[in-house]
């Protein structure tokens, strides 16, 4: 995954608290089979109304720093809501407390939630709106948020920081112990040699399937009626 | 002090164990694959560059998606069909087992393994889909998992996990005569409530657990999940060694006797500790019914639907009303009273060869009510539907009024053609009778193929013994 260090970019002011996942992506872009593409699923119902921030012409398809209300994240687990700001091309939530499982969805996938006082969070609404479209910076390693003049702590676990500022994912973690791994296959070769694979294919003998017809008519509309 | 079954599987699965708190890394010994949680885990793997660790502890199939009718016609849902071809092309550029529709091994993702022998005692066994603890029926640690894990899977063949708990349920004594595997789970789920195996990995144990056959088994650790159950299991005997000998993937000749002997240690020892244990008395239990909208809400078939009022606990009485308003019932009335528009006979529960014998057993020489508008029969798997032709099955369920399908999830969920309409009531051998689970206002009473085929012929809920 690509590496966080520091982010520069657009800062986006969403005045909202208590986000919830539906709201970063509705239930329907579920049926999708990408993981990736879900850049016009963002907000979905938000983005139909022109005054939505993001449909401003300094923030849309520029943001990199989303600045948000408190309680973001909260309801359905669904990755997808990660997936989507990330699309977008949102690398920093900045907010000051996120909703756990998102929280933990966020580092999963390199994008970093960064948690500061909702003073500090109301003060960058305050910066950003005066000159929309403004750039700021979040430097992970100094745990600092730079706009303009003014510079702000923020907070952020030492494991998930590690994580990000070496691109860390899962996948990469548990490949970290590729040796254990291997040790552990090298073992269970030896002592299980009879342990099924898929590979190569066998079968019973071949028997040729035809299709069921449909039997009864295709009318009924259940006891309510059409 | 010795170790529980689960342990012990665990224990042979361990690549790393660290004393930080920090999880296991356990090893993941086969996974299987279906169109829908799989799409975004293959799409991982190809952005991060990277390649399965071991195509040959993987194999796919397509089962949720997949029409039950006219196979050998394009798939009348875009998006479904979509979803298929995704799969398909996933397969091949992976490298990956794939088998499609149309295939004599497709099926229900939990009932293709089996039947070609990769479901074996002592396994890890994984899939993104809750059920994968139907596997447990072997003596296989096996659990449903979410889509980054699939690909954490397909990538290192590990998974990173903190164990689970142990649960020990009892079932103690003979069955009485009628009484089949799902009444057993369905007594079990309504006994201990749909969150009362939260954390565990339940053990079905005790002489009626013994004396079911895999099939049956298969119905029992299916369900666990239903009690909140990350995984089921039942302790490898010779039932299990007999139904494995001579399937494709089943190990040969001094490979045979070497795993038996594997297989045998695979028992909790008689000093083992569970974290939690559950006795029920066999003699006790009766046909098995759900009223309500989760599958904890269930009553022997003799019973009548419970009323709200005599319940002292607050959520619970709340979520009694809610339940009888959806499902359309007045408190009190007898659960024998109540007609169904449809009969669905299927799923990963209760849709392999035993189910449709019991099934075709009642239902020989009786033609369906008038008031059923239909009777769907649907195989868990191709090599089911095959069998079951041989034996003449087929002939037996179209004589009946029913419709003779092809092998998938169909009305379980619904997401093919197989839909039901706003109101209507079901009595389906499936898993889930959630709201709106096989078709949006949908109304299901869960059973089993038995009470099923028994109410297809009277109209009305009714065990064999009413006939
Ligand atoms: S039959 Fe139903 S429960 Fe089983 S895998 Fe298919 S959809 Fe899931």
């Amino acid at each position: 995954m690509e590496k966080l260090t520091v982010v520069n970019g657009v800062g986006v002011p969403l005045r909202r608290s208590s986000v919830d996942t539906d709201q970063i992506i509705p239930a329907v872009f579920l049926k999708r089979v990408t993981r990736t593409g879900f850049e016009d699923a963002l907000f979905y119902s938000w983005r139909r109304d022109p005054n939505f921030v993001l449909n401003q012409p300094e923030y849309r398809d520029k943001g990199r720093i989303l600045v948000t209300g408190p309680d973001f994240g909260i309801g359905s687990s669904r990755e997808h809501a990660v997936w989507a700001l990330k699309d977008y091309g949102f690398r920093v939530v900045i907010c000051s407390r996120f909703a756990d499982i998102f929280y933990g969805n966020t580092a999963k996938n390199g994008v970093l939630a960064a948690v500061m006082p909702q003073e500090s969070v109301e003060l960058l609404w305050k910066l950003l709106e005066q000159e929309p479209g403004r750039e700021m910076t979040v430097d992970l390693v100094q745990r600092t948020v730079n706009c303009g003049d003014v510079t702000l702590p923020f907070e952020v676990n030492d494991y998930t920081r590690w994580r990000l500022m070496n691109g860390y994912d899962d996948i990469d973690l548990t490949l970290q112990h590729e040796d254990a791994i291997a040790a552990y296959e090298a073992k269970r070769a030896e002592c299980f040699p009879f342990k099924p694979k898929t590979l190569p294919a066998l079968h019973e003998p071949e028997r040729p399937i035809s299709s069921a017809r449909p039997v009864g008519g295709g009318d009924w509309f259940g006891p309510m009626g059409a | 002090m010795g170790g529980t079954l689960a342990e012990k599987v665990w224990a042979d699965h361990l690549v790393r164990h660290v004393s930080d708190g920090a999880p296991d890394l356990i090893y993941i010994d086969l996974m299987l694959m279906h169109e829908v949680t799989s799409p975004q885990a293959f799409e991982g793997l190809r952005l991060a560059g990277r390649k399965p660790r071991h195509t040959d502890l993987l194999i796919a199939t397509e089962d949720h998606n997949t029409p039950t009718i006219d196979i050998d016609k394009p798939n009348p849902d875009e998006v479904s069909a979509k979803q298929l071809t995704t799969l398909e092309k996933n397969c091949k550029e992976f490298g990956v087992r794939l088998h499609p529709l149309g295939d004599a091994d497709q099926g229900i993702v939990h009932a293709f393994a089996p039947n070609l022998g990769l479901t074996q005692p002592g396994m890890t066994i994984v899939c993104g889909d809750s059920h994968t603890s139907t596997h447990g029926a072997f003596g296989a640690l096996a659990f449903g998992i979410g889509t980054s894990e699939v690909e954490h899977v397909m990538a290192t063949q590990t998974l990173s996990l903190k164990p689970f708990k142990t649960m020990a349920v009892n079932v103690e004594g003979k069955l009485p005569k009628g009484v089949s595997a799902k009444d057993v789970i369905l007594a079990i789920i309504a006994k201990i409530g749909i969150g009362g195996g939260q954390g565990y990995v339940i053990e079905y144990r005790g002489e009626a657990i013994r004396s079911l056959s895999m099939d049956a088994r298969m119905t029992i650790c299916n369900m666990s999940i239903e009690a909140g159950a990350r995984a089921g299991m039942i302790a490898p005997d010779e039932t299990t060694f007999e139904y494995l000998k001579g399937r494709p993937h089943a190990p040969k000749g001094e490979m045979w006797d070497q795993a038996v002997a594997y297989w045998k240690t695979l028992r909790t020892d008689d000093d083992a500790v569970f974290d939690a244990e559950v006795t029920i008395d066999a003699a006790e239990l009766a046909p098995y019914v759900t009223w309500g909208t989760n599958p904890g809400q269930g009553a022997p078939i003799t019973a009548s639907v419970p009323d709200p009022a005599a319940i002292a606990d607050v959520a619970e009485r709340e979520s009694t009303v809610a339940a009888l308003d959806y499902m359309g019932l007045k408190p009190g009335t007898p659960i024998k009273s109540i007609p169904v528009d449809t009969v669905f006979i299927g799923s990963c529960t209760n849709g392999r060869i035993e189910d449709l014998r019991a099934a075709a057993s009642v239902m020989k020489g009786h033609h369906k009510a008038d008031s059923i508008h239909r009777v769907l029969v649907v195989p868990a798997s191709s090599r089911a539907r095959l069998q079951a032709e041989r034996e003449g099955l087929d002939k037996i369920f179209t004589d009946f009024g029913a419709e003779w399908r092809n092998a998938g999830c169909s009305m379980c969920l619904g997401m093919n053609q197989d839909k039901m309409m706003p109101g209507e009531r079901s009595i389906s051998t499936s898993n889930r009778n959630f709201q709106g689970r096989q078709g949006k206002g949908s109304r299901t009473h869960l059973a089993s193929p038995l009470v099923a085929a028994a109410t297809a012929i009277r109209g009305t809920i009714s065990g064999p013994a009413d006939l």
